[in-house]
């Protein structure tokens, strides 16, 4: 990862989906509709539709989101 | 870009009117099968957690509180209030409680025990409430009624605190509404559930 500096790697929000306990806090602080709650489990993120802002780590109560350069 | 309101963005007027009506008379506590019924059905039908995403009064009360109105510190909550088995076990005692309630509520219908006129608050402290009460209904009818404001009125009271201390919507964490939905959704939905969460769980 740290070799390809000349790569930008874009910043998205992940979901630690593990804990995520989908009270959907997260969904409407969005600003791109980038967060929906699978089935009743989980939140997901549309990485094509995030932009990195942070908006939903904030928003998230039990802080189960981060914002990072995403691996891919 | 404003956008127009949608009709459930107001219910949190639902879960206000019912912390206040409670205080006139006890029998609107009934209202509040609503919260509790509702959520299963969503979910066992396949809705998911539309409940707590869109509908729950509740959530969107501590949402308008604690954000729009600036009530609450934003702080991240303490590691235990968002552990998995803290969870289920605040669920498990909820449960626990609410059935204890619905035997008390057996006792005065079937004479065995006679009706008390308190709302209980956080399991412990009986507040005197008898002036809630007038009517000529069924004694088990009222105790049910006290029973189950008891156990709205201590859920708000926790959750106002926690949006104080915490985040504004930081009960949702471990409502145990919340908590019962999503293990019925992930309970219908193993299948699609992440290997990894199988074998953790
Ligand atoms: S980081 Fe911003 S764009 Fe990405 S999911 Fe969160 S709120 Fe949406
Ligand atoms: S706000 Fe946090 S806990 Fe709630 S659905 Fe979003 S990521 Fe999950
Ligand atoms: S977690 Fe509880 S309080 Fe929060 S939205 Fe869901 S049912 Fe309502």
């Amino acid at each position: 990862m740290s070799d390809t500096r000349t790569v930008r790697a874009a910043r998205k929000a992940q979901v630690d989906s593990f804990s995520c306990v989908a009270c959907g806090c997260c969904v409407p602080s969005c600003p791109r509709k980038a967060i929906s709650i699978f089935k009743g489990m989980f939140a997901t993120v549309d990485t094509e539709l995030c932009v990195g802002c942070g908006k939903c780590a904030k928003a998230c109560p039990a802080g189960f989101i981060t914002v990072s350069e995403a691996a891919q | 870009m404003k956008m127009k309101k949608k009709w459930y963005e107001y219910l949190w007027i639902f879960s206000a009117a019912y912390i206040v009506l409670g205080f006139f008379n006890i029998l609107f506590a009934w209202l509040g099968l609503l919260c509790f019924l509702i959520p299963l059905v969503i979910s066992i039908a396949g809705g998911g957690k539309a409940y707590c995403n869109l509908y729950c009064g509740r959530g969107r009360l501590l949402g308008l509180l604690g954000g729009r109105l600036g009530l609450s510190r934003g702080k991240e909550m303490p590691g235990l209030l968002k552990n998995r088995w803290f969870r289920y076990g605040f669920l498990a005692f909820f449960l626990i409680m609410f059935s204890n309630m619905l035997f008390v509520t057996y006792l005065v219908f079937s004479g065995a025990g006679s009706l008390r006129e308190v709302v209980t608050l956080l399991w412990t402290i009986k507040l005197p409430w008898h002036w809630a009460y007038n009517s000529n209904v069924a004694p088990w009818v009222a105790q049910f009624a006290f029973g189950f404001y008891s156990v709205m009125l201590t859920s708000t009271v926790i959750g106002l605190a926690a949006m104080a201390l915490y985040k504004p919507r930081s009960w949702c964490v471990f409502c145990p509404m919340g908590t019962m939905t999503q293990l019925i959704c992930k309970a219908k939905n193993r299948r699609l559930l992440p290997k990894s969460e199988i074998q953790r769980t």
